[in-house]
């Protein structure tokens, strides 16, 4: 049917056709060239560098780069995944940190049980308790793909029920927000107990085996290196298809007029409850892969000011899209490692600062910044 | 016998939109009846705000495809009375019927929605974020459990159904669109398209035509006039002329009852309506 592209306000009912426009792609070509370059980054190059360039070399990557990369990238997995929460739905939490610990420490029981398995002994812990048994939830933890599991479903599980009670009384806002901090405080408490069976402040450590191979070495490093950029990689893929789904854009509608949302027939209720539970889960994933490269899984990680600092990297890459989080953690924590050599005493001046400046001045962080930039200059 | 029962029973609570025949004297059939030719009654509602009475016993019918104009000074309840029908407001006394047999005064918001009644606020609400055609889909009449919505795709049916409402709201070259860009009076379309979307036998409109160009209003003016008949309407709305052209039957509300009904030029006639409006 061709219509004259002139006369623009003739538009007699039957006049102009409407069409609908097509679903835009599911990653524009950069984004598929960004991703692939990424991975050939973290699979193949890192790899190469670290393990088969001779020490002496200047291209040699360290272990300690290797170690600290690895462990940057569990954050970036942890600011998407509070992002979906935030950015996309509008639920501001401060205690994502409780969700990243919980996935830490199951992954630090099976390593705890394998170093026992290994050596004989019993974790510290446990001596200074002079326990001899494992209190009876460790149970089955020896088992890898049991413990893995842990990590996925208790921080799921916890949010599920914790987000159930929350959103059907229709808590929101600061409110909310408080309450998370509130929950990660307690559980910080709980965990500081000797009592808990958990190592009590000193948390789990003293890894020495995961899957039958030693950790510490350069080996072990690179290939926790890879399954935490494999696993960004597979996380930022599910979170794309998330936002961009009819559940996504529910989020979204619910984040921007919630009371719209109910006269459409929804209830926000398993909107706001699938993608807090899916949110905990990918922390948990991101906890798992953070004790063995860390080395140590304790109860600082469940602090109120470490959630606190997720939702800063959040904001300061750009909340609202999904590369914004992951700049940001991986900017934030990049410059962290750097100052407080340099500078210790500056680091949280400078946080709390850049914080301000971005609330103030960039809402939608870095990548908004860039956005603009993009807009004024073709 | 007692299988054919249950085959009946089954037949009836899966039948296409609760069309079914109800065949029982006393199982109520499911859904809107609307066989008597009333889509809303109120019966003697009344409404209390720490003393003040916002509605005063209130009673009003509202015919199946008609489209009711309601006017009257600020304060004179036309507000409360959506509330009432929407299940914002409990009333203190008095009834809410939609069809024969809803009783509106048992339901919550949501299902006043799934009951087929929709509400466009005097601001209009949008999704912002989210482009013209996102927001028609979202209001979409289909199954809104949220695991559905996870692998949702339009089917070619509702595609025309989207691009249908889009052409009736005048938005067709805007699909692409982000909402919060749109012009007020085009935020009120969408919000109206919206409302269509969820295909509701009766509307409610709060304030529709604020903030409009005269064009637009026309243009509305237009849009409810065609949707009378296959929809009820019911508008509630300050600007005269805009009532003018659309009116069949305007209900005068004053101090939470109803002072005045009829055409326009008589509710105009009318000395008491005179009396309210210019004052003694």
């Amino acid at each position: 049917m061709a219509v004259a592209p002139s006369s623009s306000n003739a538009s007699s009912a039957h006049g102009a056709r409407a069409q609908l426009q097509p679903p835009t792609a599911f990653l524009p070509p950069w984004g598929w060239a960004t991703l692939l370059l990424f991975l050939l980054l973290i699979c193949v190059a890192a790899p190469v560098l670290a393990l088969a360039v001779p020490h002496g070399s200047n291209l040699h990557l360290s272990q300690y780069w290797v170690a600290l990369a690895g462990k940057i990238l569990c954050y970036a997995m942890v600011a998407l995944a509070m992002d979906m929460v935030w950015g996309y739905a509008g639920i501001l939490s401060l205690g994502h940190g409780l969700f990243f610990a919980l996935g830490g420490y199951a992954m630090g029981m099976y390593l705890n049980r394998a170093m026992t398995a290994a050596s004989g002994n019993l974790p510290d812990f446990m001596q200074f308790m002079q326990w001899t048994h494992f209190p009876w939830y460790w149970q089955g933890t020896e088992h890898f793909a049991y413990a893995l599991f842990l990590a996925l479903a208790v921080p799921g599980l916890l949010a599920f029920v914790f987000g159930f009670f929350a959103f059907r009384s229709r808590i929101k806002g600061v409110y909310f927000s408080i309450i998370t901090q509130a929950l990660t405080y307690a559980a910080m408490l709980l965990f500081f107990r000797n009592e808990t069976g958990f190592g009590g402040n000193n948390g789990l450590t003293d890894f020495k085996v995961l899957l039958g191979f030693p950790v510490g070495t350069m080996a072990m490093s690179v290939a926790l290196f890879v399954a935490s950029g494999v696993a960004l990689a597979g996380m930022f893929l599910f979170a794309r298809w998330l936002v961009r789904s009819k559940f996504g854009r529910v989020l979204t509608a619910i984040r921007d007029a919630e009371s719209r949302v109910m006269f459409c027939g929804y209830d926000p209720l398993w909107f706001k409850l699938g993608v807090w539970t899916a949110s905990a889960v990918m922390c948990g994933l991101a906890g798992a892969l953070y004790a063995p490269q860390v080395g140590i899984i304790n109860p600082s990680e469940m602090s109120p000011a470490n959630s606190i600092e997720i939702a800063i990297w959040t904001a300061i890459g750009g909340r609202g899209t999904l590369i914004g989080p992951i700049v940001g953690a991986v900017l934030v924590n990049a410059s962290k490692s750097w100052l407080t050599v340099a500078m210790p005493e500056a680091w949280l001046y400078l946080l709390g600062g850049l914080f301000i400046v971005v609330t103030l001045f960039a809402p939608y962080g870095i990548v908004g910044l860039w956005r603009q930039w993009r807009l004024r200059h073709g | 016998m007692v299988e054919m029962w249950m085959g009946q029973i089954v037949a009836q609570e899966y039948g296409a939109d609760g069309d079914a025949e109800a065949g029982y004297g006393h199982v109520r059939k499911p859904g809107l009846d609307i066989s008597h030719g009333v889509a809303l009654y109120l019966d003697g509602i009344s409404v209390s705000f720490d003393g003040f009475r916002a509605l005063n016993q209130l009673t009003l019918a509202i015919d199946v495809g008609e489209l009711r104009c309601i006017i009257g000074p600020n304060g004179a309840g036309k507000t409360t009375m959506m509330d009432v029908i929407t299940g914002k407001t409990r009333p203190d006394s008095g009834q809410a019927w939609f069809g024969q047999t809803i009783d509106l005064l048992k339901l919550r918001e949501a299902e006043v929605v799934a009951a087929g009644i929709g509400r466009k606020f005097q601001k209009p609400t949008v999704f912002e974020d989210l482009s013209v055609q996102d927001n028609l889909e979202l209001a979409l009449k289909t199954d809104k459990r949220a695991r559905r919505t996870l692998f949702f795709r339009l089917s070619g049916e509702q595609r025309r159904r989207v691009e249908e409402v889009l052409e009736l709201i005048h938005l067709h070259d805007q699909a692409a669109r982000r909402a919060g860009d749109l012009s007020h009076g085009q935020k009120q379309w969408l919000e109206i398209g919206m409302l269509l979307m969820l295909n509701p036998k009766l509307l409610l409109l709060d304030e529709p035509v604020a903030g409009m160009t005269d064009a637009e209003t026309e243009r509305t003016a237009g849009l409810f006039t065609s949707l009378a008949g296959k929809h009820t309407l019911v508008v509630v709305e300050h600007d005269m002329e805009f009532v003018r052209r659309i009116a069949h039957k305007v209900t005068v509300l004053h101090e939470g009852s109803v002072l005045a009904e009829g055409s326009l030029e008589q509710v105009q006639a009318n000395e008491r309506v005179v009396e309210v409006y210019l004052g003694r």
